[in-house]
């Protein structure tokens, strides 16, 4: 398996480069979003959501796709803790997802 | 008779939408129909030229349009071959000279002596491209397999669908096999996967097209270069007929080959 990831996978032609450009090109032609939108978009949804929950920023992707007509944005949000309890307990006692083991 | 109007057009210029209609227009016509084509580059006149037919343009289709001749005074018939016929192009005036309107009635009078209208869009997304699809029963939208190509073809698949004229026909211009093969161009599969419309045709890179287009004689009069074959199993196509489609090298390659090719490059 490891030879024939080298011998296929290493050199990347020019081809392949023009391919995944193209990919992202056009998602963003077809939904009439362009990157620097989608960039904003981003921020914002970060923005909001950190309102609530501490996020891990570096592993935030956010990115557009597009199937049989249908564009959908995408966003994969890791989460570390919530901000605030519901209750009026102490603050970060319990991990998120609840503490019954 | 009732004859088909078949708008080729690309969005992008330079892709060879004047040279697929001048030589489908002759391959169609060595076919026996009758073809009227139209130049639609209105101010910037290039299929007479492609055709060979640049010295006997008297009237244009602009004239027809403000009503100083007739149609049938400004159909120049191909000295060549019987059933071919060109509206030229003005080499004055633009695009706006003529409108959709202009273009429907015409092609309607055309369609009752016709098999086929052929309509040689100009290049961009404005007048002259919505001019060139308002009378068209199918669009053939040409492509090169380069990433401006293939982006522009995109938009021009949304708009036509957005006006009812989608979804359209392929045709990849230009390819070159060993390019393809050295991982340095995109393939057939590649750019359908991206535009996904059928595909009508795929023109080989051949340089008999410019020689043919020095001497104004269209590749398609010939039958021997790679191209020719090309336009004239697309003509079949466009009559109906199922007709394979090319290899574009002459021998598929075998895992074994692949491995081997792989080998050396390390």
């Amino acid at each position: 398996m490891d030879i024939l990831r080298r011998l296929f996978g290493r050199r990347k032609s020019s081809k392949e480069l023009a391919k995944e450009r193209l990919r992202l090109v056009l998602v963003h032609d077809r939904s009439g979003i362009p990157p620097e939108l989608l960039q904003i978009m981003k921020n914002d949804i970060i923005t909001v959501i950190s309102k609530h929950v501490r996020l891990d920023r570096q592993g935030i992707e956010v990115h557009l796709s597009h199937n049989h007509g249908v564009t959908r944005l995408v966003a994969d949000i890791p989460i570390l803790s919530a901000r605030h309890q519901p209750s009026s307990g102490p603050i970060g006692t319990r991990p998120v997802g609840g503490a019954q083991r | 008779m009732s004859g088909r109007v078949i708008t080729i057009t690309s969005g992008k210029g330079g892709v060879g939408k004047t040279t697929v209609s001048a030589n489908l227009s002759v391959a169609l016509a060595l076919l026996g129909q009758h073809i009227t084509a139209i130049d639609l580059d209105i101010g910037l006149r290039n299929l007479d030229i492609v055709l060979g037919m640049e010295n006997r343009i008297i009237y244009d289709i602009v004239d027809v349009v403000r009503g100083q001749c007739h149609l049938y005074q400004a159909l120049i018939r191909d000295k060549r071959i019987a059933g071919l016929q060109l509206l030229p192009a003005s080499q004055t005036h633009d695009k706006t000279a003529v409108s959709a309107e202009d273009m429907v009635a015409i092609c309607d009078e055309l369609r009752s002596n016709n098999d086929f209208v052929l309509v040689d869009s100009p290049a961009g997304i404005e007048q002259g491209f919505h001019n060139a699809v308002a009378p068209a029963d199918d669009v053939v939208i040409v492509t090169t397999p380069e990433v401006s190509a293939v982006r522009s073809a995109d938009r021009i698949i949304g708009l036509i669908e957005g006006i009812g004229k989608g979804p359209g026909r392929l045709i990849i211009n230009r390819i070159k096999p060993g390019m393809v093969k050295r991982g340095d161009m995109l393939d057939t599969f590649d750019v359908i996967e991206f535009l996904a419309i059928d595909l009508l045709g795929v023109v080989p890179e051949d340089e008999s097209i410019l020689v043919a287009t020095n001497q104004g004689t269209p590749v398609a009069f010939q039958q021997s270069s790679p191209a020719s074959r090309a336009f004239h199993n697309i003509a079949h196509r466009l009559l109906g007929e199922d007709v394979p489609f090319m290899p574009l090298f002459e021998e598929q390659e075998g895992v074994l080959d692949r491995l081997r090719r792989a080998l050396r490059l390390r």
